[in-house]
């Protein structure tokens, strides 16, 4: 099908993109990588929208080495995420995702601020942003603000952005060392959204669990974390399966789903204890 | 409407080498302008959504999806399709190698196939069966069962190592 728009809107610079959405009113989108978005306005889940195009905007590009903390704009594109030395070095959990997600002639437009504020249950990068501790820098008029990761997943496609706000980068607390991050997934084929999916970050023994797929948000597994940093994956095992509660369709059970999270965790403890052997 | 907010955007890009200014409509993606409007009907709009990659065109060097970006988004772009990529001989090779190893039947996936596997093998080096799988994932085939497309693929990347060496 072919989107109905009501209109679009090229920024300049953020305070332009943010005079503009303020503009636009309660109907302002704002279009980065598209690759969610421009799919769901040709499929009209949504018409009439006023689209403010930030893609452009330079100053939410691009990784930079923030002390402890890795500084990723908004704007940096999953091919970008994927093969930055700094990411690689120092938040290696997000390096590995984007080979997880979907294709590479999507890798090559998509943007890691685009898929947070999107918020897609499914999506690698918001489950990514939990177990790494996030924090996300967001903009608007009346100022800025840091949103942890923890508070800005809501519900389905629903964030902590108000309106009139602009999602402008994350920081990314640098792994320490000896930390291990691992991410795994389900899927039916390779790019497919995954049926269940798991990433698991140990940091000076402590545990972060973060499922996707397997509810309405992303969301880490607290009874697992505190499981896995006793020594006792049977019993993570267990409380993750009990914290979960998936939702059954056309492509998994809900009990499916269950068992492979389970399964997953197993997966991603398996491979953390290989690679500190 | 404002002066900035529009629902007709003027754009200049380059398509296939040639400079192309337009007044496109703010929701129209760029496949369909480049079919409807400059009459490259190589790369297809299919499903719409993503999913199919029949619609691969380059877009500033990079293989991306045509109906998953806007007409608007073009502005300043360099935009190369089949059509382009055939006229300057880039591809010839490749497609050559998908008629001798019968890599098409209908044709309707070959366009984005060709520009997604372009992407590939402009990296050099001679990447694996399974490389090329996972980077053609993106792109359906309803005929071929895609064997005979990786066979192709595959044969070219041979082919062009052997010369960069020789």
């Amino acid at each position: 099908m072919k989107a109905a728009v009501g209109g679009y809107a090229r920024a300049r610079d953020l305070r332009h993109a943010l005079e503009l959405l303020s503009e636009a009113g309660g109907v302002g989108r704002v279009l980065a990588g598209g690759q969610s978005l421009v799919a769901a306005l040709n499929m009209r889940l949504s018409t009439g929208d006023v689209l403010i195009d930030i893609s452009t905007l330079a100053e939410c590009r691009g990784v930079v080495d923030d002390g402890d903390t890795l500084h990723i704009g908004a704007l940096t594109r999953h091919v970008e995420i994927g093969r930055d030395p700094l990411i690689r070095e120092h938040a290696p959990l997000l390096a590995d995702a984007v080979g997880l997600i979907a294709h590479a002639a999507i890798r090559n437009r998509g943007t890691i601020g685009g898929a947070l504020a999107n918020a897609d249950p499914s999506a690698e990068f918001p489950a990514c942003a939990l177990a790494l501790d996030a924090v996300m820098h967001v903009e608007g008029l009346a100022g800025s603000r840091e949103v942890p990761a923890e508070d800005f997943f809501r519900d389905t496609f629903e964030t902590a952005l108000e309106e009139g706000e602009i999602l402008t980068s994350i920081s990314v607390p640098k792994a320490a060392s000896g930390e291990a991050q691992v991410i795994e997934e389900v899927a039916r084929r390779s790019g497919d959204y995954a049926l269940a999916g798991l990433c698991l970050v140990r940091r000076e023994g402590r545990h972060r669990v973060a499922l996707f797929s397997t509810g309405p948000k992303p969301m880490l597994s607290r009874g697992a974390m505190a499981a896995l940093d006793r020594g006792d994956l049977e019993a993570a095992v267990n409380a993750l399966r009990g914290e979960i509660d998936p939702p059954s369709d056309t492509q998994a059970s809900a009990s499916y789903r269950r068992h492979l999270s389970g399964v997953l965790l197993r997966r991603t403890m398996a491979k953390i204890e290989g690679e500190s052997r | 409407m404002s002066e900035i907010i529009r629902d007709q955007i003027d754009i200049a890009l380059m398509v296939n080498g040639e400079p192309v200014e337009a007044r496109v409509p703010a929701g129209q993606h760029l496949i369909d302008f480049l079919r409807l409007e400059l009459g490259l009907t190589g790369a297809h709009a299919s499903c719409e959504h993503g999913v199919c990659g029949a619609c691969t065109i380059r877009v500033n060097g990079d293989a991306v999806r045509g109906c998953l970006m806007l007409a608007a988004q073009a502005e300043g772009a360099e935009v190369w399709t089949v059509e382009g990529l055939t006229d300057s001989g880039e591809i010839a090779d490749l497609q050559e190698a998908f008629v001798a190893r019968n890599a098409l039947q209908c044709g309707f996936c070959t366009p984005g196939m060709l520009v997604a596997a372009q992407e590939l093998l402009s990296r050099g080096g001679a990447p694996s069966r399974e490389e090329i799988r996972e980077h053609l994932s993106g792109n359906y085939c309803r005929c071929t069962g895609y064997e005979a497309i990786i066979d192709a693929v595959e044969t070219v990347a041979g082919d062009r190592a052997g010369k960069g060496t020789a």
